[in-house]
């Protein structure tokens, strides 16, 4: 009889890299059942041909490189996913490709691969795409048949949510189940948070980044915008546009967000405020996102100055004179 | 009532139902060979005191303590010197032993058992005995129980602590102990806070055994200076750092001695040991063994004579019920794996653990996705992630700025990482190299 040998422990945690993924896509699933229901086929065809692509890209890249093949751990399908949600529901097919090849190939494995990318690649696939094809991405437009197209025709606008809260005549009930105009995934902010809390209860991510990132963008909208203490409005900037979709899912992303706590905490902070800016200031449509990636490149800064004590390095010893 | 306890940790299978209901059984060696290292203690080697072809008794002392940190060895039967040769010992080196052929007539040395009124000792005295009966902490280490009871400043120590947290997954013959001996823990106990004038006696055991909890608490309460402290059932509790700071508060690094904050730590079999040593002439010649795992057929706590060789463990708890795909010498987070059987049970042998899976070897690494997992869990408070980067590139000196040498070694990140990365065996190899490189440098 032979026994294995190995040094300690002997036991592992039965959490595995591709449980942790699978569960941000169960947590993705509602807001992004949600999209293809409300914008109709073309919808949820971006989102399978984003999913497949990004496992497809990256098993090909991985074959190619002759590496070891990882592209079905779940990583690339939550890439593929959360990039097909920041599109908008008729964008052409071939561009998410290209957007998918980007965030996938150049944001990813070009950097070594999962663990090793400095930014969120779905957010870099996404603005990738913003400077590329601005009008494709900002054309909010409906499918004919769709159920958005039906309701939304009836309405007075078909601006964005945000555009509407600046205006004042944003429909909070609209925001929450995601019964307006916006990017797939983006619109139900009730399903985002659902999908967040999912999220924490599954230990898959700790409340620090979300909580810090909501809590300091409401705080710098009611101090800098002219609407102050608007809850109308508040609400509005806080469950419209890419808030929530950033604030559960893109901010939180292990590889580019700190790891300590406190860490975490002060990079929700510097996304919060951010994102304030670039949606009071700005005129871009991707506060959100930009604010993100701003936050990902200042990672490795933020975890310099977040550094634990070791336990014990007070060193100081007890009942000794000086 | 708020439990005391650390920040980080991990709550592994406890595997502990297998074998705490099962009150401990003395282990009657049938076989003739007893093995007993000469080095089952951290620090000097003994050295053999009996030739081959001498006769030896039970409590005779055939190794004996070199130098200052150092201890006896005794033999645990009577019968023949066999050999005095190199042996396979639960660490996977070959260490040199002493084989002596039993002749079961358990002869005993002319003072074994004689009982004495401690309380008339001098602390000298105290020592001494405890120094002959070749005691050492018997939670893991073996670090030499009188040079421990020795500090520079005896007077400094306000708080002893006997460890009765018993974190280790699987482990029940301190639960066991403190079921079935309570009085010889508070004896031992009070036998050692008589060392130390200013201290106080803490009894820490974790909330998963509220039995042990309820019967210490008892027995403590009519003794002045003595209480328990129930810890939050957590691993690594009963580490030595985190134990002290759950009960004092008090933190030390890696460099430093429980005494340099105040605190002596005893683990339960230890202080049962001292009791039995100073108070009643019984040398350290047993130890409580937790014999289980789901390969072994019947789980059980045996009373082991040291000396006494695994395979007769296994034999004596209903032989392998599976095939065992690991054996371990202790439990699951610390223990040693083994890849023999023919190896002697010494006096830091607390258990022996078969399990018929082998979930480290199963689990795939894959690259880290920086969860954060490994710090969250972290008692030393180190990034592991960090320092494991540092010493995977054989940068030891950024290995020690990222506190790498704080490293207990108890493996929680290891435990944790979904990507299954060893992490605690680099830590483990980062710090013996970077260790040895210092204690070079320093040498010149």
């Amino acid at each position: 009889m032979a026994y294995h040998v190995s040094t300690s422990p002997h036991v592992r945690d039965a959490k595995t890299t591709r449980q942790l993924m699978t569960d941000v896509l169960i947590a993705l699933l509602p807001a992004a059942a949600a999209g293809a229901v409300w914008f109709g086929l073309h919808a949820l065809l971006l989102e399978i041909v984003c999913v497949a692509a990004a496992v497809g890209f990256e098993y090909l890249f991985q074959k190619g490189m002759k590496r070891e093949v990882t592209a079905f751990d779940g990583s690339a399908a939550v890439t593929g996913l959360l990039l097909a949600m920041n599109l908008p529901s008729q964008f052409p097919v071939w561009k998410a490709l290209l957007g998918v090849a980007f965030a996938i190939l150049v944001v990813k494995q070009l950097y070594g691969g999962l663990g090793q990318n400095f930014m969120n690649p779905a957010l870099g696939g996404r603005v990738f795409l913003s400077i590329s094809f601005a009008g494709s991405m900002t054309n909010f437009s409906l499918a004919g048949g769709s159920l958005a197209a039906a309701k939304i025709s009836e309405t007075v606008s078909s601006a964005t949510p945000l555009a509407l809260a600046e205006e004042g005549v944003i429909s909070l009930k609209d925001v929450f189940l995601g019964t307006t105009l916006g990017v797939i995934g983006e619109t139900s902010a009730l399903l985002l948070i659902l999908g967040g809390v999912y999220l924490l209860v599954r230990k898959v991510i700790q409340i620090h980044i979300p909580l810090a990132y909501l809590g300091s963008f409401l705080i710098m909208m009611i101090i800098f915008s002219p609407n102050h203490f608007d809850v109308q409005y508040l609400a509005g900037q806080l469950f419209g546009g890419g808030l929530m979709l950033g604030a559960f899912f893109m901010a939180t992303d292990y590889v580019t967000s700190p790891i300590t706590e406190k860490g975490k905490i002060l990079f929700g902070v510097l996304l919060g405020v951010l994102t304030a800016i670039f949606r009071l200031y700005g005129s871009s449509a991707e506060g959100v996102s930009y604010a993100i990636i701003i936050g990902n490149l200042l990672v490795p800064l933020i975890e310099k100055v977040t550094r634990p004590v070791a336990f014990g390095r007070e060193g100081k010893k007890h009942g000794k004179k000086e | 009532m708020k439990l005391a306890t650390f920040r980080g940790g991990i709550h592994p299978e406890e595997g502990k139902e297998l074998s705490r209901h099962r009150p401990i059984v003395d282990f009657v060696p049938e076989s003739e060979t007893l093995v007993y290292p000469l080095s089952q203690h951290i620090g000097a080697p003994a050295v053999p005191t009996v030739k081959v072809k001498d006769h030896v008794k039970a409590g005779q002392c055939i190794g004996a303590a070199q130098g200052f940190v150092s201890a006896n060895v005794l033999s645990s039967v009577s019968g023949t010197v066999k050999a005095i040769t190199p042996h396979l010992t639960a660490s996977g080196s070959m260490v040199q032993s002493i084989v002596i052929t039993n002749d079961f007539l358990y002869e005993k040395v002319e003072d074994f058992g004689r009982e004495r009124d401690w309380t008339a000792m001098s602390r000298e005295e105290k020592l001494d005995s405890i120094k002959a009966a070749g005691i050492v902490g018997m939670g893991g280490a073996a670090f030499p129980t009188h040079v421990k009871l020795s500090p520079k400043d005896p007077d400094a120590i306000d708080t002893v602590i006997v460890n009765g947290a018993e974190c280790e997954p699987y482990l029940t013959s301190d639960e066991r102990v403190m079921l079935e001996e309570p009085e010889k823990v508070i004896g031992g106990l009070q036998i050692i806070l008589s060392l130390f004038p200013n201290a106080k006696g803490v009894i820490g055991i974790e909330s998963n055994k509220p039995e042990a909890i309820k019967k210490m608490t008892e027995l403590s309460d009519g003794v002045p200076n003595i209480s328990v402290c129930p810890l939050k059932t957590k691993y690594p509790q009963g580490g030595e750092r985190t134990l002290i700071y759950a009960v004092t508060g008090r933190k030390i690094n890696y460099q430093m001695l429980p005494a340099d904050v105040g605190c002596i730590v005893d683990n339960i079999d230890t202080v049962v040991s001292i009791y039995q040593a100073v108070a009643r002439g019984i040398p350290l010649l047993r130890r409580i063994v937790t014999v289980t795992g789901d390969a072994i057929a019947s789980p059980v706590n045996f009373r082991v004579p040291t000396g006494v060789l695994y395979k007769d463990l296994v034999e004596k708890a209903g032989g392998f019920c599976r095939e065992p795909a690991k054996i371990l010498s202790g439990g699951p987070m610390m223990g040693q794996a083994l890849f023999s059987l023919e190896i002697p049970v010494t006096k830091n042998s607390s258990a022996l653990t078969c399990l018929s899976k082998d979930e480290a070897a199963e689990k795939k690494v894959s690259p880290c996705i920086r969860c954060g997992r490994c710090a969250s869990v972290c008692p030393g408070h180190i990034l592991p992630n960090l320092a494991v980067r540092y010493a995977e590139r054989g940068d030891l000196e950024m290995f020690e700025k990222a506190d790498g040498l704080e490293c207990c070694e108890c493996g929680c990140c290891s435990y944790i990482c979904p990507a299954g990365r060893p992490l605690t065996q680099i830590m483990k190899q980062a710090r013996k190299d970077t260790l040895a490189f210092k204690r070079q440098k320093g040498g010149k």
